[in-house]
């Protein structure tokens, strides 16, 4: 198989930010895949949470941009108890969620709900929900 | 000694049944406690950046009104509630500057080091009351009945507040065999059901939940057993949309486990609320005979 070669310059100031919002070192990721087996919503992630550390190693935040992962990311933890590495991935993902909510940039809308859904949704899956996916 | 329990905001609305049937428990199995006054919303997920403490407040609040009451103990029933408030607790015990910043910020409250020990009702059933003790109380075995015990995300990660261990847990399989119940182990125990992916994303997690109830259903549950009011969204009011859906879905049961406890501590199954559970879970309790047919 041919290797294409590609040129790409790494975005320092974003993987930064990333650091200093998780406070996390993804540069201690051996790409073990652990926790992309782990991921429960992994059918529906665009980028698997390893692939989210090796692109973070690199920089390439327009890559990063355009995935939906961590804004289908559920927080549910299992890959960072399993991580061999000791690194909190689920903390990376808040940070790359956090890194655009605070832009004010909202990932839904709270007014967009219906009546029915306001009225059927228990407390706790709109206030979670609110404080994970809008700014 | 009395203890603080904190409700939470879901308990007092949608999830009456847990908090209704705990409490009942509670007199049952005579824990001495108070409902916290004053008690703000935790939050529901702890914040997992490291330059925001301001979500760190409102618990932080909730565990500085305990110490006030001089209680050394807070129980919680919604496993997110317990999450939250004994993460903020770990921080507020282990992290001297952030404990600095966040005392230092609230300066009408009184500083707070993490003096209060944060529980959830299935550790204090083990640690405090104990298995044998419980089973010694027991007026109703729930003999036959095959419960899935479902744990979900945050009773069990991250490990620092884990009621125990975080892959192979074993707390509420012990807890239904106390209340006499055929317990059914099943690899989903610990998935999570999609959390509030059911605002961002509910097709994913409707997909997610559908997995897990098919997995119990396969390995022979005839009913769920959780703690968490998100879990029970996801995993019991939305079994409509699962089974209109996913034509191999099957509908099963779903039960706070303290519902269980409730019925099988002989307590009148009002303060259980079933009426907020599907309609078939009062109906398997009523075929089982561990409830009369009255209840509702
Ligand atoms: S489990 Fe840890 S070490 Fe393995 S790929 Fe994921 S982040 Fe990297
Ligand atoms: S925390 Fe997010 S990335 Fe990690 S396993 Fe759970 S859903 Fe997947
Ligand atoms: S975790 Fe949920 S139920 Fe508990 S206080 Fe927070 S939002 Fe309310
Ligand atoms: S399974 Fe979902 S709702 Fe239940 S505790 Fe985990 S994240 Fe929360």
């Amino acid at each position: 198989m041919p290797l294409e070669i590609i040129k790409f310059s790494s975005d320092e100031k974003y993987k930064k930010k990333v650091m200093e919002i998780s406070g996390q070192n993804f540069h201690k990721c051996y790409q073990c895949g652990t926790c992309s087996g782990s991921c429960p919503m992994a059918e529906h992630l665009t980028i698997l949470p390893r692939r989210v550390m090796a692109l973070l190693q690199l920089g390439v935040k327009e890559e990063l941009d355009k995935s939906n992962t961590p804004w289908t990311c559920a927080s549910c933890h299992t890959c960072m108890v399993r991580c061999p590495r000791g690194i909190d991935i689920a903390k990376v993902m808040e940070a790359l969620r956090l890194i655009r909510l605070r832009q004010n940039i909202n990932q839904i809308e709270p007014s967009n709900l219906t009546k029915k859904e306001i009225v059927g949704l228990p407390q706790i899956a709109m206030v979670s929900g609110f404080r994970k996916l809008t700014s | 000694m009395k203890i603080s329990y904190y409700p939470g905001c879901t308990l007092k609305t949608k999830a009456k049944n847990l908090e209704r049937s705990a409490l009942a428990c509670f007199d049952v199995l005579g824990i001495d406690y108070e409902e916290l006054p004053r008690w703000n919303c935790c939050g529901a997920v702890y914040s997992l950046a490291d330059d925001d403490l301001l979500h760190i407040i409102a618990p932080v609040r909730d565990l500085i009104r305990v110490k006030e009451r001089g209680h050394d103990t807070v129980m919680t029933l919604c496993s997110m509630c317990y999450n939250t408030l004994a993460r903020a607790n770990e921080l507020m015990k282990n992290d001297e500057k952030k404990r600095y910043t966040i005392n230092t910020f609230m300066d009408e409250e009184p500083d707070y080091a993490g003096e209060v020990k944060v529980v959830h009702f299935l550790d204090y059933l083990r640690d405090v009351i104990g298995w044998d003790k419980l089973r010694e109380q027991i007026k109703v075995p729930l003999n036959d009945l095959k419960v899935a015990p479902y744990y979900g995300c945050t009773l069990l990660r991250p490990r620092e507040v884990a009621l125990d261990h975080p892959d192979n847990p074993t707390i509420m399989q012990t807890f239904l065999e106390t209340l006499g119940t055929t317990v059914v182990n099943f690899p989903s125990a610990t998935v999570c059901c999609g959390s509030y992916q059911v605002l961002g994303n509910p097709d994913a997690a409707l997909k997610v939940s559908h997995g897990i109830l098919n997995d119990a259903v396969k390995h022979g549950a005839e009913a769920l057993a959780l703690a968490c009011p998100l879990c029970d969204y996801n995993l019991g009011f939305r079994q409509d949309a699962i089974l209109n859906n996913f034509p191999d879905a099957r509908e099963i049961p779903v039960y706070y486990f303290t519902q269980l406890l409730a019925v099988a501590l002989g307590t009148d199954p009002a303060v259980s609320h079933f009426e907020l559970n599907r309609a078939g879970s009062v109906q398997l309790l009523k075929s089982k005979k561990f409830i009369s047919g009255t209840a509702s």
